[in-house]
């Protein structure tokens, strides 16, 4: 009875929440970048995820170079998918010629709430300025 | 001196042995921070020596559970160009 009971759990999508950051070369236009962006947000929507945040970055200025680039444009994407899903994202990401660099991470719970609260701007005591800073 | 190292109570470094040392303690016990934000390049920067490398708990404070996280932060924000691998001078 119990196994039953756990099968069908299983079967129900359940969603854990990921974020991803995606560097693309800083060749691109903003009409490409936008096109790609645009492609990976249709991929996340398509397998059954909902995005929950986008933001862009801009052309930001790397710690070091890659691919002797020493800029990119970091595009940060937070989703809810099925588990199985983000080995196909991120083989997206290897076969895309325009990425330079990407980095998914799995969301606890703390971090969704961290992630809500720096959306709303809302940040600890103390650690204002810095927090913001490093959102920008 | 003593006095300095207090009001910034980011860098406790009380290395000096005459001194009655000041009870380090975990910034994030301390101010219930439950997760460290691997983008956050300022913050992480506090848990990096000038040549990037991590700082140990010894210095820092940091408790066992959060010191784990911060090295995975940290190792994070290095791969993606947040923070450098090497650096000279990074402060």
């Amino acid at each position: 009875m119990a196994t039953k009971t756990n099968s069908k759990t299983t079967e129900t999508v359940v969603l854990k929440d990921y974020e991803s950051v995606i560097i693309f070369t800083p060749v691109l236009s903003d009409e490409q970048l936008k096109d790609a962006v645009s492609k990976y947000r249709k991929l996340i929507t398509d397998e059954g995820g909902e995005l929950v945040h986008e933001e862009n970055w801009g052309l930001t200025k790397l710690a070091y170079p890659i691919q002797k680039k020493s800029t990119g444009f970091y595009i940060l994407v937070e989703y809810r998918s099925k588990p199985d899903f983000i080995s196909k994202f991120e083989l997206a990401f290897r076969r895309d010629e325009r990425i330079m660099r990407y980095l998914t991470v799995s969301l606890d719970r703390h971090a969704v709430i961290y992630n809500q609260r720096k959306r709303n701007g809302e940040f600890n005591q103390g650690k204002k300025d810095q927090k913001q800073e490093g959102a920008k | 001196m003593k006095k300095k190292s207090n009001a910034t109570t980011a860098m406790v470094f009380n290395t000096m042995p005459e001194a009655p040392q000041k009870k380090k303690f975990c910034r994030f016990k301390k101010n219930g921070i439950k997760y460290l934000d691997y983008k956050d390049a300022n913050f992480l920067l506090k848990f990096v020596n000038d040549q990037g490398k991590v700082l140990p708990r010894r210095l820092t404070g940091t408790s066992l559970k959060y010191q784990r996280k911060v090295t995975q932060a940290i190792k994070r924000a290095r791969h993606i160009a947040v923070l450098p691998f090497t650096g000279d001078s990074l402060k």
